[in-house]
């Protein structure tokens, strides 16, 4: 009993000695994968607490596939669980339309805001309003193994057709069993990189009147061209099971000599600690068609959010201020590179990464969305199942695009009522 | 005073109706909280979702509001050919494992009824995979069963059964039963514990008598041990059914309901429906749906149990 009270009084005294120094407290949502590393984030969040003592911030990370869903189950309930959140490109649709999201146009100045990437600006936008700071600047890029490719006296390819060509040489030579690996792993992946063909080939998902089309033209190609380089064991047969850090595995073993990724592999795939080709990998503008576009990356811009369910909107906003400042992106740039223009031509951050700003700076003109519709999970998850059917030989790649097209005006239809 | 206290229907307190009556009290007392407890953190729930059900609540379509729908959710999941092949798929899963799991359980049991040396330090060892939580165990299969580099086709190229290693997760076919054998695994264990503690209530003497009688092994198997682990076998099989028809987190990590849908159970599309798309009235149904296979398939095994207990 004895050992109760002092419990108690314990307690008590930890509770009025919170209260006594009259911290605000804010809880952020982060994502422990590609981008900004966990540690990272953490000393930032460190050194902004050194120079905000009234605030107190707490920190949790989930993986990427779970975020989503963290942030439906704090954000529906009501209860304030997070104040900050991470905000992936493709949903600030869907959750500004459920009323989640604090609309923070305002805040943003208009000298900051020209000199942010508008591609970096457009993942935090939902018709015309902005629903987050612009923080995580990232899209996919080509990486290849410069080693294998001198072996066979190749040239870093340029297009697709002559990526094949120099895959069938590497695997005739046995110098690697399946030379291109990438991310096809039932999900947001899968969608992902078939979308860059689809758009490195020239093609889009919906006509003019935006009716669904991806059953006929480029959208097919791009899908039987996944297919038959994959039956032609080019493309390694465990990309149906792959996403992005089973690439970067399979890559960094040396079991691939071509691979596509985000930004974080570079870095990774040239430390030894990490990669069995440290040295080897080279970071490059991913590859188009000779008949379509030069190339076609994937916007997977992030933003970090404040939810209409915090107590302490103002406070959260100095904070993602922190977190997105020049500062602080160029301190961190390892991970990640800036939001900011300007910092592309500051020489130290040059100095820090020579190479990636280099492709970087080419790679961002050829930057796409994805559709930002309030019903876009919905439109995933049907292409990830119909393209995983055509891969897996359950159907036809005409079949599954055509069953892909109906079921999508089913989607449509509903949203339409 | 008399009077006043209402006649007791069991007679066990003839002339202590008070006595009764404080204790009544007093055993309301003690169950109350936990009463409140669960009827807020379970009850209420319960009755939330099951009103959430007959309306249409979707979060990303807020313009078309709550309104009241009856059974339309219910109906809608009904004719769906997405959720009637999820449910084969989930029967196939608890099929094949639960009758995987009670052979091996089975076997393992007897095995450890028997008396050797290291016996008791089997018996803990056993409970290891029991013991992992779900997820350590998926991810360990995961990485087994890895297409580049995982132990299963180490092993499978070493004994010269396979010339080149295979993609075990990416095939639909192959994939299930690459979650339902990480399921066995894990299961197992406690299948073959609990048949162990119906194997020791069989007495000794009726082995005896059998081998005087001249029965071999396996006639003293089909006629004594199984019979006699009836009971037993049937709460292992009711329990493990409702389980396996729940089965979430195996798949989630694993193969993520891939590939090609291939191993997309009830539970994970429930999942999707409510998480994923933010239908939580659909979600809501499903789970009610699933709720109601669930408590028939419970109902059917009990009646059979209270048949095989009368016989």
């Amino acid at each position: 009993m004895r050992r109760l009270i002092s419990m108690l009084c314990l307690v008590g005294v930890v509770l009025f000695g919170a209260c006594a120094l009259g911290k605000v407290e804010i809880s952020g949502l982060f994502m422990k994968q590609a981008g900004y590393q966990e540690s990272d984030i953490r000393a930032m969040t460190e050194e902004f607490l050194k120079m905000r003592p009234d605030i107190d911030v707490k920190l949790s990370f989930v993986a990427y596939e779970e975020l989503h869903d963290k942030i439906v189950v704090a954000a529906a309930s009501g209860a304030g669980t997070y104040d900050v959140i991470l905000l992936d490109c493709i949903w600030p649709a869907e959750f500004a339309e459920a009323g989640w999201l604090l609309d923070v146009t305002d805040r943003l100045s208009e000298e900051d805001r020209a000199d942010i990437f508008p591609e970096v600006l457009s993942a935090v936008t939902y018709r015309g309003r902005l629903y987050g700071m612009p923080w995580l600047n990232d899209w996919e890029y080509f990486f290849y193994n410069k080693k294998m490719l001198e072996a066979v006296g190749a040239k870093p390819p340029t297009y697709w057709t002559e990526v094949i060509d120099i895959a069938r040489k590497l695997k005739a030579q046995n110098i690697v069993e399946y030379p291109i690996i990438d991310a096809w792993g039932q999900g947001e992946a899968v969608v992902i990189q078939w979308l860059q063909y689809v758009y490195a080939m020239g093609g889009t998902l919906f006509d003019e009147a935006g009716n669904p089309t991806m059953n006929e033209g480029k959208p097919l190609e791009a899908l039987e061209f996944m297919v038959q380089h994959m039956d032609e064991g080019l493309f390694n047969p465990a990309c149906i099971e792959s996403f992005y850090e089973e690439v970067r595995r399979v890559f960094s073993a040396g079991q691939a000599a071509f691979g596509l990724n985000w930004t974080y592999m570079y870095n990774l795939a040239n430390d030894p600690a990490e990669s069995q080709i440290a040295g080897d990998a080279v970071i490059a503008v991913i590859p188009g068609f000779p008949d379509g576009r030069r190339s076609a990356t994937c916007n997977g811009g992030m933003g970090l959010s404040i939810l209409t369910s915090s107590q302490h909107p103002d406070e959260a906003w100095d904070y993602i201020q922190y977190l997105a400042s020049k500062e602080v992106q160029k301190k961190y740039s390892q991970n990640a590179l800036p939001i900011w223009k300007s910092l592309y031509d500051d020489p130290e951050l040059i100095a820090q990464q020579p190479e990636l700003i280099k492709v970087a700076k080419e790679q961002i003109h050829y930057i796409f969305d994805r559709p930002q519709v309030p019903w876009y999970s919905q439109l995933s998850l049907i292409l990830s199942e119909e393209l995983q059917a055509a891969l897996t030989k359950a159907k036809t790649p005409k079949q599954a695009m055509d069953d892909a097209v109906s079921r999508a005006k089913e989607v449509m239809e509903r949203y339409a009522q | 005073m008399r009077s006043k206290v209402p006649p007791t229907p069991s007679g066990m307190y003839p002339r202590g109706g008070l006595l009764r009556r404080r204790e009544t009290a007093f055993a309301w007392a003690l169950i109350l909280p936990s009463f409140v407890f669960i009827g807020v953190i379970i009850f209420y729930p319960m009755g939330l979702s099951l009103r959430l059900s007959l309306f249409q609540v979707d979060l990303t379509r807020r313009g078309a509001g709550t309104p009241f729908v009856g059974l339309a959710n219910y109906i809608d999941i009904l004719k769906s050919g997405y959720f009637w092949s999820s449910v084969g798929r989930t029967a196939y899963f608890t099929v094949v494992s639960i009758a995987i799991e009670m052979v091996l359980g089975l076997f393992i049991a007897l095995l450890l009824n028997e008396k050797f040396r290291g016996r008791s330090i089997l018996r803990s060892l056993l409970l290891l995979p029991w013991a992992l939580p779900i997820t350590v165990d998926a991810i360990m299969w995961k990485w087994i069963f890895n297409a580049n580099y995982g132990a299963f086709n180490a092993l499978l190229q070493q004994l010269g059964l396979i010339e080149k290693y295979q993609p075990w997760l990416t095939r639909p076919w192959s994939a299930m039963h690459c979650v339902i054998a990480a399921d066995v695994w894990k299961v197992t264990p406690l299948v073959a514990l609990l048949l162990l503690a119906g194997l020791q209530t069989i007495p000794r003497e009726l082995y005896e008598a059998a081998e005087v009688d001249g029965a071999g092994w396996f006639r003293s198997l089909w006629k004594i041990t199984i019979p006699l682990l009836g009971p037993t076998m049937t709460v292992v099989l009711v329990l493990r059914t409702l389980d396996a028809f729940r089965v979430f987190d195996i798949v989630y990590v694993m193969t993520q309901g891939g590939p090609a849908n291939a191993t997309k159970v009830i539970s994970f599309l429930t999942y999707q429906e409510a998480f994923k798309f933010l239908h939580f009235s659909r979600g809501a149904a499903l789970s009610y749906l699933i709720t109601l296979i669930v408590a028939v398939l419970a109902l059917l095994y009990t009646r059979a149990m209270k048949r095989q207990i009368e016989y």
